[in-house]
């Protein structure tokens, strides 16, 4: 035994796994929040709430997690706030590249491809984020792409990701979906009034039960006329 | 002081087991149980599925019991303690029947079963259930306890098992006050086979019982089968 160890205090002897159990550094943080995204014919419809939080910690009441990265197209977020954050400022630096490059905006599918292409270049290292892309696509027809935090893609109607998604996508699917109707038409799609009220409602419902999800709501509509952003109150308990 | 360390460390990985063991307990079986209020009229409805974690056993597993003529009791979480909870409460509810010569209210019956339960407050049975009915007033009642009896009395809508996070979204925008019953049957029922389609440990076909002054309706509803 050497002469430092002679002079530890008796807890420095402890096993190595309680000497070493506190404060250790954890890369990803889980900061709760939900959002979806409504596809229509000529419409789409994004809603995030606003509450960024941590275990039972509220950090902000208004920290936005959807953003606009062009004229026409939102990314809306969930997960990780530091990784969606940077994951927003590499997707507007590239796609800044794109214009200066080629002298026109990046339309909403090659930047669903391009997100999918940045999400797994970070294959081995992700960003903890779940993203929701949305715009009109080439035919103007409203468009949502829904990723995993590696960069599976899918092109859907409607989806809602996050703290509550487990709450709002059953009532997508009822609502939205048309799901066990037996009557509906599910290939129906909702005006855009109609997916309005359903993502308030949807947020409305969700502001009840799930902690994480809360305070205000962020919406943004995009059609032939560009972006509408609005913003409403939810529930600040 | 060593020892305190190496106690403690113990310590820590035993309440870390029983902490994951009394999770997978809850979702060994897998189900979806609700009950809404009406006007006059009281709704509960189940899922049928049961199952050993993902492999699917029994696509008619009943999980909600008529205890009184007027009073249901569902019960979510491990099969083995369904039944097994659903014969003792039924022998203490005709035990009651003969002692007191009346039959039991849903009011009485739930602090029944939630003194049933704390009675194995350290080795529960792993059960979640909940009670709806109409009193002798015709007054809708329902409530939900956890696996050790702590009631829960709202006056809306209550749900428990694997798919209750889809239910209480299903239910928070879907349900509405002073509902007829056949307008709460169509709301029960989409909330109950719109939250089991996005859970896999329930499904599989549900159950609804409409519980109005005039009497019960069952009906046995097709879902997806996936």
């Amino acid at each position: 035994m050497n002469f430092a160890e002679m002079h530890q205090p008796e807890f420095a002897q402890a096993p190595a796994t309680e000497r070493h159990s506190h404060g250790r550094w954890e890369p990803y943080v889980d900061n709760g929040g939900t959002s979806l995204a409504i596809a229509g014919s000529d419409y789409v419809v994004v809603a995030s709430d606003a509450r960024q939080s941590n275990g039972y910690i509220i950090n902000s009441r208004y920290s936005p997690k959807a953003f606009q990265l062009t004229n026409n197209v939102i990314l809306a977020t969930s997960g990780y706030a530091a990784d969606a954050k940077r994951l927003v400022e590499v997707l507007e630096q590239n796609s800044q590249m794109y214009f200066h490059k080629h002298e026109k905006p990046m339309s909403t599918t090659a930047t669903a491809q391009m997100l999918s292409n940045t999400l797994y270049g970070r294959r081995f290292f992700p960003y903890y984020v779940f993203p929701i892309l949305a715009g009109l696509d080439t035919e103007g027809r409203g468009a949502v792409f829904a990723y995993d935090p590696v960069g599976n893609m899918e092109r859907v109607v409607y989806r809602a990701f996050g703290s509550a998604a487990a709450l709002v996508q059953p009532f997508l699917d009822s609502a939205v979906g048309f799901k066990n109707q037996r009557n509906a038409d599910a290939t129906r799609l909702l005006d855009r009034e109609q997916a309005l009220k359903i993502a308030i409602d949807a947020f409305t419902g969700a502001a009840e039960r799930d902690i994480h999800t809360g305070d205000w709501l962020d919406i943004y509509i995009v059609d032939g006329n560009g972006v509408q952003h609005q913003k409403r109150e939810l529930k600040h308990d | 002081m060593k020892l305190r360390a190496e106690l403690a460390i113990k310590c820590a990985t035993h309440e870390s087991q029983t902490e994951s063991r009394n999770h997978s307990i809850m979702q060994y079986n897998g189900s979806a149980i609700v009950a809404m209020v009406g006007k006059n009229c009281v709704a509960i409805a189940a899922d049928k599925r049961l199952g050993q974690q993902a492999l699917t056993v029994d696509m008619d597993f009943e999980k909600v019991f008529r205890m009184t003529d007027r009073t249901f009791i569902g019960l979510s979480g491990l099969a083995a303690d369904v039944k097994t909870v659903h014969d003792t409460l039924r022998m203490r509810v005709n035990l009651y029947k003969h002692r007191e010569e009346r039959v039991i209210e849903p009011k009485t019956m739930a602090h029944l079963v939630s003194h049933m339960l704390y009675e194995r407050r350290f080795g529960p049975y792993y059960i979640e259930p909940i009670i709806a009915g109409l009193d002798k007033d015709n007054k809708p009642y329902i409530c939900a306890t956890d696996l050790i009896g702590c009631l829960s009395l709202p006056e809306d809508f209550v749900v428990t098992g694997t798919a209750s996070d889809n239910l209480f979204g299903m239910c928070e925008s879907l349900w509405e006050p002073e509902l007829e019953p056949e307008d709460l049957f169509e709301t029960i029922s989409q909330a109950l086979l719109n939250a089991v389609d996005r859970d896999a440990m329930s499904g599989w076909g549900a159950v609804v019982h409409i519980i109005t002054p005039d009497g019960v309706i069952t009906r046995d509803i097709k879902g997806r089968m996936d």
